[in-house]
């Protein structure tokens, strides 16, 4: 039952993203100009071999069905295309940067889920109290600031004023040789102000949802029985209210992943971190297309997954769903 | 009868007049909510001073933002003719602040639009059709949510010409799945309701019941979801601009935060004024949907 809610979940997921090979491949087509020029990025380096080279690769001679037939192929053996940029192929280069971002990426959810929970659910005790107000100013400012400039003022406050934090990158040079703890505890000093960056926007809005969502179970019968059964006030928010006020937060962190991703690829560019953002801008100031269209597939596709947990998370939250198939 | 001492004299509070209720439109109804709302008010205000000074401004202030006018990184208030300073190349701050927010708001305003009419008509068709339709209609939803929206919006500006119009149309074609789903959910809401059949049994067509019947009743929740749309809008447009991926022929609060951000630490001002009137003018715009939010609440309204 499960098993098969699995199997069709992750075959509605490769549907979608063939919809997104399909965009892709539709694209370089819809784009002003002859696809193998576009292909090799306009960049005016591409010399005849080459772009007789990529019409073969591409078959651009041939019917357009039989090229998206030919596209789709190659994209299931995972062959990305040839960055005309760095001569490498393109999965190759994805494989590179998708570890950073994953890691700033599930970083910023997990404090922003953590932090926005934990406000949210203090917040919903006293709906009229000083932090629950002060929780819909944050919420309202958190949305209201644009991420990017969120990013270059903490540059600047940390890298002058109170310069505790790196600004800069995922590594330091200085430590190439040094051990593997030693590199992780670097890693994650580096990682401290972008992942926050990233958080503070989302944290500001689980506060706000988890604070309205524990408000409406706060009320409900089953709380007023825990607490008569003599239920210690924590047992109660955090056992029995938070698991049953969990749906929206769960819904909402599934719709968000996508928007992360979107966001994790400014504060990459701000903080010069060596993601898949960072990869796909640099990609598109040089217009190498097979590049961009590979992060662009490949960040699609962690949204798909994303999608795929967060459903099955909410069977997990929600016994009632196990049932349905 | 204000003074406390007399009303204590006399024996407590007056009686109270016999309240009357007078019928009144939805709309002023929610007007009159919402100017009661302090904070809706003042966001009102703000995005009113904020379209002002962008929009006449320039004309008063004079000078184009893209002029060359003084030494580079001059500190605000350092030179009385320029008060916010100038930036790496010597532009006047003040000329960018001015002229910059014209095509922010602009864009911000267009791709709403944008995504108002194709999100409207889409959940619309959904929701009231139903059957095979909804389920294409939602999957073709589900797959432009797949996409990362700045991501594909990056994209299509750059493959095709960043111009205003392809910013504002890329930012429309990624953000209307949001407003898709909620319309669909308000007419399946909706078209359970009485005056809906007893539209249809009057002979009203689906074309007038889905646009005439249905969509006014739908429409406060999505005049809320418009207005915060265009919030996401211009912060979208702002990073875009910020990315190097605006037109480079307009000058824009996100672009001359783009372009001086490889000297943020010699000069904080020419990116953190910028940066504040984005951030100004979503809070105005967010607070409006906020106040508008809550006057369209009859919950909300005090009996």
């Amino acid at each position: 039952m499960t098993f098969s809610f699995i199997l069709r979940r992750i075959g509605y997921g490769l549907l979608l993203m063939l919809g997104v090979v399909v965009l892709n491949f539709l694209l370089i087509r819809l784009a002003p100009g002859d696809p193998a020029v576009v292909i090799a990025g306009e960049m005016g380096g591409a010399t005849q071999e080459m772009l007789d080279q990529i019409r073969a690769d591409y078959g651009l001679d041939k019917p357009v069905l039989v090229q998206l037939g030919i596209y789709i192929t190659n994209i299931a053996q995972f062959d990305l295309g040839e960055s005309f940029f760095f001569n490498q192929p393109v999965a190759k280069l994805i494989g590179q940067r998708i570890g950073p971002t994953i890691l700033l990426v599930i970083t910023a959810q997990i404090l922003s889920i953590l932090i926005g929970v934990f406000l949210g659910v203090i917040a919903a005790r006293k709906p009229n109290g000083v932090l629950s107000g002060f929780v819909s100013i944050f919420a309202t400012i958190g949305y209201a600031v644009p991420v990017f400039w969120t990013g270059i003022m903490l540059v600047i406050l940390f890298a002058s004023v109170l310069p505790i934090f790196p600004v800069e990158g995922m590594q330091s040079v200085r430590l190439r040789d040094a051990g593997p703890l030693t590199k992780t505890l670097d890693v994650l000093h580096h990682l401290v102000l972008p992942a926050f960056t990233l958080a503070i926007i989302y944290l500001a809005q689980y506060a706000r949802l988890s604070r309205a969502s524990m408000m409406d179970v706060l009320g409900s019968d089953y709380i007023r029985t825990a607490r008569a059964k003599g239920a210690s006030e924590k047992s109660v928010l955090f056992k029995h209210a938070l698991r049953n006020a969990a749906l929206p937060i769960l819904t909402v962190a599934g719709l968000q992943f996508g928007n992360l991703i979107s966001g994790a690829l400014l504060v990459e560019t701000v903080f010069n971190w060596p993601g898949m953002g960072r990869l796909a801008f640099d990609s598109i100031l040089r217009r190498d297309y097979p590049t961009v269209l590979g992060v662009l597939f490949f960040a699609a596709s962690m949204v798909v997954v994303a999608n795929i947990l967060t459903d099955l998370s909410y069977r997990w939250a929600d016994p009632r769903l196990r049932g349905r198939s | 009868m204000k003074d406390p001492t007399i009303r204590a004299a006399i024996g407590g509070e007056p009686p109270a007049k016999p309240q009357f209720y007078v019928a009144q439109s939805p709309g002023r109804e929610a007007w009159r909510m919402f100017v009661r709302n302090r904070t809706a008010v003042f966001g009102l205000v703000l995005l009113v001073i904020i379209l002002a000074l962008t929009l006449y401004g320039s004309l008063i202030y004079g000078g184009d933002a893209f002029d060359i006018v003084w030494a580079p990184h001059e500190r605000p208030l350092a030179t009385p003719e320029f008060p916010m300073g100038t930036d790496y190349l010597g532009r006047d701050i003040v000329a960018g602040m001015l002229k910059g927010g014209g095509p922010t708001m602009a864009v911000g305003a267009a791709a709403a639009l944008i995504t108002m009419v194709i999100g409207i008509t889409l959940g619309a068709l959904s929701g009231y059709y139903g059957g095979w339709v909804d389920n294409l209609l939602m999957r073709f939803t589900e797959f432009f949510q797949v996409l990362p929206a700045l991501l594909f919006a990056m994209v299509l500006v750059t493959l095709f010409s960043p111009s205003l119009w392809t910013i504002a149309f890329a930012i429309g074609v990624v953000s209307w799945p949001q407003t898709a789903r909620l319309t669909r959910a308000e007419f399946l809401k909706i078209k359970e309701l009485e005056y809906v059949t007893a539209a249809r049994a009057i002979g009203a067509k689906n074309k007038r019941i889905i646009w005439k019947v249905i969509l006014p009743n739908a429409a406060p929740p999505l005049i809320v979801s418009a207005t915060l749309t265009i919030g996401v809008a211009i912060l979208f447009e702002a990073g875009l601009s910020f990315l190097g991926l605006g037109d480079p022929n307009v000058m824009s609060w996100g672009l001359m935060i783009g372009a001086n951000r490889d000297y943020i630490l010699d000069a904080w001002w020419p990116v953190t004024f910028p940066g504040l009137a984005i951030f100004l003018t979503v809070l105005a715009v967010s607070l409006i949907g906020d106040g508008l939010n809550d006057a369209f609440n009859p919950k909300l309204r005090e009996r």
